[in-house]
């Protein structure tokens, strides 16, 4: 099987169950195309040798009666991994070696996964280009001279790139479906508390959430299915009884109800969107969903109240980074004080540093009613925005980007062109809403476009539904030409 | 309002991050275009709206005051930049 590293999950466990391949000759395909990949600067870390023997070890005592079984995954280098160097993209932490498991990770492995190695991505997750990782950026395989997206551009770069068959990474405002948009692939955002934030290098505490990106839509419910679940060790984790995703997967959305907002339409939004936009509400008639005006007023405000929220956490979050028990430590400052300053000076990059300094303002005292009050109140009228709509519609269908993949360095000169690619998945960060973002078709560059399915909080089988129901009659289909290898 | 080089300096002491001398003015370009967004929301008339704290309808467990781990002090000192 010369093929088997561009099929999607779903059709590998199954040439593994049927021994039609064993998982040491997948494990080899993938480990083959990472090393024809170093251009796309995908990967942080690879683990091939642990990969080999877990294969064999798989092969040795097949146990087909898992999820996952004898698959290699890549994973977002912000998931921190027993034993294996964790960097979150940051110099401040390029050293550090967790002697733990973070549980989603543990969650795949439990499931008959191992890991292949760790991916790229913006330092400690911000950024929305992968341009800010400290190990540099990432090449988007659909052309030399694109971004990624970001913040889990290592992630979507290599799954595009059949370097790993299915990955997982992390949303705070958009991290997993940007970067899914950009490269023609399937991510979800799950809801907030599904899946458990414990070993995940934090940003911001009450939006981050990890979530599978993945080939297809079937591909995403058995990735949700296998990491998703109650952790005693998350306080905010939901306890409830764990969904079978993949096996309730259905394409028949007749009578649903699809609300479309009208505040999604904004200005020098390229006509390409629009005209997706369109096509995607027709395919979803055509199959007999009902097609519902809705209005989300507060939605321009959700970017603004992000940056004040995110940065908040963020800057709190990030205070432990201080080069006393763990991480890069600098060798300059005559005191204890000079020594902290110097080593988060030196530590953190500019995106990382500008973050932690607007939300320290915005909590400093004298300014933290005007700030950060404020954002809190204004993300109320966010979430009721929702919480109305969907007391008559059963999801939201919106764009999921205002543009496609954008050139390398087009952006970062000016941080607020930057945040405001992602004004449609923030909003969704901030009411802790499910959302799924899948690939819909082409600009004229040739450049992939998403669609976003938003959902009531814990309904992701329905919006798993939908999504599949859709890319059955889509006819997306990712085509890239490997110019890399 | 607008943020000056002064108060940049001082937020970046209490942030305790050390801000060359040459990049405080481009530091201070973009954080200030950055406010000028984030104000926007100075628009919305907030008088009446509670705060939003969590938005999950549960609050936070507790748990028995008891130790679950530890004993593990070679192991987190692996990662210290520097011990005796």
């Amino acid at each position: 099987m010369s093929n088997i590293t561009n099929q999607s999950l779903s059709e590998i466990l199954e040439n593994i169950k049927s021994k039609k391949i064993s998982s040491l000759e997948l494990t080899q395909a993938y480990i083959k195309n990472i090393e024809n990949a170093k251009k796309l600067n995908a990967f942080v870390t690879t683990t091939f040798d642990q990969a080999l023997e877990n294969a064999k070890k798989f092969d040795n005592k097949p146990n087909n009666e898992q999820l996952l079984s004898g698959v290699p995954l890549a994973v977002k280098d912000l998931f921190c991994t027993e034993n294996i160097k964790t960097t979150a993209g940051s110099n401040i932490l390029n050293n550090f070696v967790p002697s733990y498991e973070s549980t989603v990770t543990k969650n795949l492995w439990n499931n008959g996964a191992f890991l292949l190695g760790k991916l790229n991505c913006d330092e400690f997750a911000m950024g929305s280009s992968n341009e800010t990782s400290f190990f540099g950026n990432v090449i988007n395989p659909i052309g030399d001279h694109l971004v990624p997206g970001g913040s889990s551009g290592g992630s979507s770069s290599a799954l595009a790139a059949d370097l790993t068959p299915a990955t997982i990474g992390t949303d705070t405002g958009g991290s997993i479906r940007q970067p899914a948009s950009f490269t023609g692939t399937v991510g979800l955002k799950p809801t907030y508390g599904l899946c458990s934030r414990w070993g995940i290098v934090a940003f911001a505490s009450s939006l981050d959430q990890a979530g599978p990106m993945t080939k297809t839509v079937n591909d995403c419910s058995i990735m949700l299915e296998a990491m998703s679940g109650f952790d005693e060790k998350d306080s905010t984790s939901i306890n409830k009884k764990k969904e079978t995703y993949s096996k309730n997967l259905k394409d028949n959305i007749k009578g649903l109800k699809i609300g479309i907002p009208k505040e999604y339409r904004v200005d020098n939004m390229p006509k390409e969107i629009d005209e997706l936009w369109e096509k995607g509400k027709k395919i979803l008639k055509d199959l007999g969903a009902q097609l519902i005006d809705i209005s989300l007023p507060h939605t321009k405000y959700a970017l603004p109240t992000y940056y004040i929220v995110a940065p908040a956490e963020a800057s709190s979050n990030l205070a432990r980074y201080d080069g006393v028990r763990y991480g890069y430590r600098s060798q300059k400052g005559k005191d204890l004080i000079e020594m902290y300053e110097n080593t988060r000076s030196e530590g953190f990059g500019d995106e990382v540093k500008r973050r932690i300094l607007i939300g320290t303002y915005v909590l400093s005292s004298g300014y933290y009613d005007a700030y950060y009050l404020k954002a809190q109140k204004v993300r109320q009228l966010i979430k009721k925005d929702f919480d109305d709509s969907f007391t008559k519609i059963d999801a939201i269908l919106t764009p999921s980007t205002p543009s496609s993949a954008f050139k390398i360095g087009e952006k970062t000169n000016d941080p607020v062109s930057m945040y405001l690619n992602d004004i449609f998945t923030v909003p969704v960060n901030l009411a802790g809403l499910p959302a799924l973002s899948l690939p819909a078709g082409l600009d004229k560059q040739g450049y992939p476009l998403g669609l976003q399915l938003i959902g009531k909080a814990l309904d992701e089988q329905k919006i798993l539904n939908i999504g599949y129901a859709f890319e059955k009659n889509c006819g997306y289909k990712n085509e890239i030409k490997k110019w890399w290898s | 309002m607008s943020l000056d080089k002064e108060k940049i300096k001082h937020v970046a002491k209490l942030a305790r991050i050390s801000v060359d001398e040459a990049k405080v003015d481009s530091l201070t370009k973009d954080l200030n275009s950055i406010f000028k967004f984030i104000e926007q929301l100075n628009e919305l008339n907030t008088d009446k709206v509670e705060p939003l704290t969590s938005i999950l309808n549960q609050s936070l467990r507790s748990r028995k005051d008891e130790i679950s781990d530890g004993k593990i002090r070679e192991k987190i000192l692996k990662n210290s930049p520097k011990k005796k």
